[in-house]
């Protein structure tokens, strides 16, 4: 029983007020005691509910060890939902989400936890009518993946019956390298097909990530300069101010560029130079992001094209901030990046010289993702040295979260009599043109998954394309030497802004 | 921020929108539409008040055309305009300008609205009330892109479709119908859950209710089925039954918020239906600025219908049709539209400002 949108009179496609409303189905969340299912998947379920864009029946089931009666886990989905969902909180919609919820006590190898699991979905079949389609979201560390995802094949709940899904939804990390990542594909990809399986990265679910497409190919005024004869670099950041919080288990041993490049800053590159899709589907978009990202080179020697740093204790906006050896349960002796920069080249046609420099940190000045495109000087100035002095470089800087939005940055008179330019911005900001409540990244995501909708999920392909591009380099850092250090509330170490001094450039303050 | 002008122009106007902005120190407009609500003085709060919610999520700027009435000779032969400018926190997340139109100016307010119009942006007109006939011919509605009426505040809200349907010019819609689009979205989620033909429809809500004729000439056009419109007593719309070759499909809302959808062969369902504020309907008008298609073909349909359907009797008023009879009742007369009564009744006019 699949959603017969072709057959349903009541469907056309040129009745836009009708939303996409996923077709009947369910949602399994396994780690569902864990933060993100609390603080995003329960009220991202809530606000598309709230919105009408869950079908009638849809179900919510939890799986975790608790000790939980169907009750305690409507109470804890109830709490979570007032405290962080987006949309106010209505009785009627609880009411219609709560006959769906239910609840299963077990542990990752607990057979008759799975074999329950199973009792509850068939039950919601015919209690909820969800036909069968079920999708397990693994909200759980990595090293639970593989247990969950052969329990589920043995206990058949992946098997797929006619006309109905099962879809597995996975949150990165992606493995920790190539091998790894390889490995997991493997296991995931025995059980359910590649097309049902569904990885989050929730900057691709951002509003702002996927205006980079609407920009670029929705608009003739940008393209025709988005190449190496225009633009002199692109600078990719994302920071945060806060250390490793609670994290250290997970973190230690990782570090910044396996947690943040590989997949967010790599994917924004991808959209950033990728060629235009043959069309808005996600065959087109996935063959061109893979076509870019197997373009990728490395700096000849990486140990200038790369810099690698901890935090040491500073002062981050005013409080005091203790440095990454000393923060709770890290090892004095760690190795690991909570800052890394890494300079790229594209090797095609329409990058070929144009240098890519990604970075990302923890206890950097302030929260903040961006992508600017910063084109050449002008070739020539009509005005004489002392009155573009001030003048920069032109810049497009699409700002990813927080204040998303888009700014230029151009060259413009000063008033007076004199001649004298100087550098100003011309703002796009989301919040001021359109909607103040968004949706968030994870509603659109889990969405998608219901509808099986895989535009704004990254592939096997990519995946293992992006180990390919940082393998090397965390290679060549664990070979060479100890990581730079920067104080807490700055902008990164000494080194990286001497990586761009190298380059004659410099790192923008975001 | 608030600035009052009397007696003034709508240069004077503008420059107290740049003044103001500068004021509170956001000179950036970042402002996608211009909104002109036509109103009468008793509704221009509650429209205002409406238009404020939704700029949260469209920020615009909005000009409230507000038609004074004159009494006596000397009153409509003096002409006079005053204005309220507001910017900042007083209005939403745009800038809000109310207009009091006194005498002669009354009849020439586009005068006054042209100039005051965001540059390049999209221009959507609302009536709250007192709709034009033919909102697309009516001076303020030729500047819009976007026309929107409430058939529901009307007196007689059946005749008035008809009348929106002969004037329909792409751009006009309906909050009538807007106030649907859950009932048809929840309709179309049901359908897509069961794979078979319906047979019939019946749809059940208030007298009055234009919303319920609208739903009603939605299921028919689409389905092309016969489509009964019962009475009840609210409110809104109650219930649609769908008699379907695998049983009786029926959407239920007796208390205007939470609505059971029952499938036969699948258990009850509860689904969330609340009748909506409008802000949220003026929010949704906002979204898209294209025309809408399927309003005008469920426009078009109606009237089709009412001038070769040669009216079958109404249907007895209080009746609890229950899913047997539906199909029944409806089969004879093709298909039984609403309380449709003699389809050219003049609908209307509107009525006057000056009473």
């Amino acid at each position: 029983m699949t959603s017969v949108h072709g057959a349903n009179p009541l469907r056309d496609a040129a009745d836009r007020r009708l939303p996409r409303i996923a077709g009947p189905s369910g949602l399994v969340i396994f780690g569902v005691t864990g933060d993100l299912s609390r603080k995003k998947l329960m009220p991202a379920v809530y606000d598309l509910a709230n919105r009408g864009l869950l079908p009638p029946g849809f179900s919510l089931v939890g799986f975790a060890r608790r000790e939980w009666q169907d009750e305690d886990f409507t109470k804890v989905v109830h709490d979570a939902v007032k405290e962080h969902a987006r949309t106010p909180f209505r009785e009627e919609v609880w009411q219609q989400l709560i006959q769906g919820m239910r609840f299963v006590q077990g542990t990752f190898d607990d057979d008759d936890a799975f074999e329950r699991l199973r009792g509850t979905i068939e039950e919601l079949d015919k209690a909820q009518g969800t036909g069968g389609n079920f999708a397990f979201y693994l909200s759980v560390p990595p090293k639970s993946f593989p247990v969950v995802i052969q329990q589920l094949k043995k206990h058949g709940l992946a098997d797929q019956t006619e006309g109905s899904w099962r879809r597995a939804v996975i949150e990165k990390p992606f493995g920790h390298d190539l091998r790894s990542a390889e490995e997991l594909n493997a296991i995931v990809h025995e059980v359910f097909a590649p097309d049902q399986v569904f990885r989050i990265d929730h900057y691709l679910g951002k509003e702002t990530v996927q205006n980079i497409l609407a920009l670029r190919f929705a608009n003739q005024m940008f393209e025709p300069i988005w190449n190496r004869s225009f633009v002199d670099h692109v600078q990719i950041t994302m920071a945060e101010d806060i250390g490793i919080g609670g994290r250290a288990g997970y973190y230690d041993g990782i570090g910044a560029a396996r947690d943040v490049i590989q997949n967010h800053l790599l994917q924004l590159m991808a959209l950033t130079a990728m060629e235009e899709p043959a069309s808005f589907d996600a065959d087109a978009l996935a063959a061109e992001k893979t076509k870019v990202l197997g373009a990728v080179r490395l700096p000849r020697d990486l140990g200038r094209g790369t810099v690698f740093a901890q935090y040491t204790a500073g002062w981050q906006g005013g409080e005091k901030a203790v440095g990454y050896l000393q923060e709770e349960g890290i090892d004095p002796a760690s190795k690991t990046d909570t800052y890394a920069a890494i300079k790229l080249g594209i090797d095609n046609r329409r990058w070929a010289g144009v240098p890519f420099y990604l970075r990302t940190g923890k206890r950097l000045g302030r929260r903040v993702t961006e992508i600017a495109v910063v084109f050449q000087r002008a070739p020539h100035s009509p005005f004489d040295t002392t009155a573009t002095e001030e003048l920069g470089q032109n810049a497009v800087v699409i700002r990813v979260q927080p204040d998303e939005g888009v700014t230029v940055r151009f060259g413009s008179k000063v008033p007076g009599t004199s001649m004298e330019i100087r550098d100003v911005s011309m703002d796009f900001a989301y919040g001021e043109s359109f909607t103040e409540s968004s949706p968030e990244a994870y509603e659109r995501l889990i969405l998608d998954v219901l509808l099986g909708d895989s535009n704004l999920f990254p592939r096997t392909e990519e995946v293992e394309l992006s180990w390919k591009i940082l393998d090397p380099i965390e290679e060549h850092w664990d070979g060479h030497g100890r990581p730079a250090q920067y104080p807490a509330g700055t902008w990164g170490p000494v080194e990286a802004d001497e990586m761009l001094e190298r380059d004659g450039r410099s790192w923008r303050r975001p | 921020m608030k600035i009052d002008l009397t007696d003034t122009t709508a240069s004077k106007i503008n420059k107290a929108l740049v003044q103001g902005r500068r004021a509170i120190g956001t000179p950036a407009v970042g402002m996608v539409l211009t909104l002109v609500i036509v109103t009468d003085e008793e509704n221009a709060y509650d429209a205002l008040r409406a238009a404020n919610d939704a700029s949260r999520e469209h920020p615009s700027r909005t000009l409230v055309v507000i038609k004074r009435v004159s009494r006596s000779p000397r009153n409509r032969t003096s002409s006079r305009l005053d204005a309220e400018v507001r910017v900042g926190a007083e209005a939403g997340t745009g800038e809000t300008v109310v207009l009091r139109l006194y005498g002669e100016v009354v009849d020439h307010a586009q005068s006054v609205v042209l100039p005051l119009l965001l540059p390049d942006a999209p221009v959507v007109a609302w009536w709250p009330v007192n709709a034009p006939l033919d909102p697309a011919k009516d001076p303020l509605g030729a500047l819009a892109q976007r026309r929107v009426t409430d058939t529901y505040a009307a007196e007689t809200p059946v005749e008035e479709l008809n009348a929106r349907a002969k004037a329909y010019t792409p751009g006009d819609t309906d909050l009538s119908w807007t106030r649907i689009t859950p009932w048809r979205s929840m309709l179309a989620a049901a359908l897509d859950q069961v794979s078979c033909e319906v047979k019939a429809v019946e749809v059940e809500g208030e007298e009055f209710n234009p919303s319920c004729e609208l739903l009603a000439m939605w299921l028919a056009d689409r389905l092309d089925v016969p489509v009964k419109r019962s009475l009840s007593s609210g409110p809104g719309l109650t219930a649609v039954r769908m008699d379907t070759s695998c049983g009786s499909i029926a959407l239920g809302r007796s208390d205007g918020a939470l609505a059971t959808l029952s499938i036969e062969g699948q258990p009850d369902r509860a689904v969330a239906l609340k009748r909506r504020e409008t802000a949220e309907l003026i929010a949704e008008e906002l979204r898209r600025l294209d025309p809408d298609d399927t309003y005008a073909s469920v426009l078009r349909y109606g009237v089709d219908r009412l001038t070769a359907a040669a009216a079958p009797a109404e249907p007895p008023a209080g009746e609890t049709a229950d899913e047997g009879t539906a199909a029944a009742g409806a089969s004879e007369g093709a298909a039984a539209q609403a309380p449709a009564k003699k389809a050219a009744t003049k609908a209307p006019a509107k009525r006057a400002a000056a009473k």
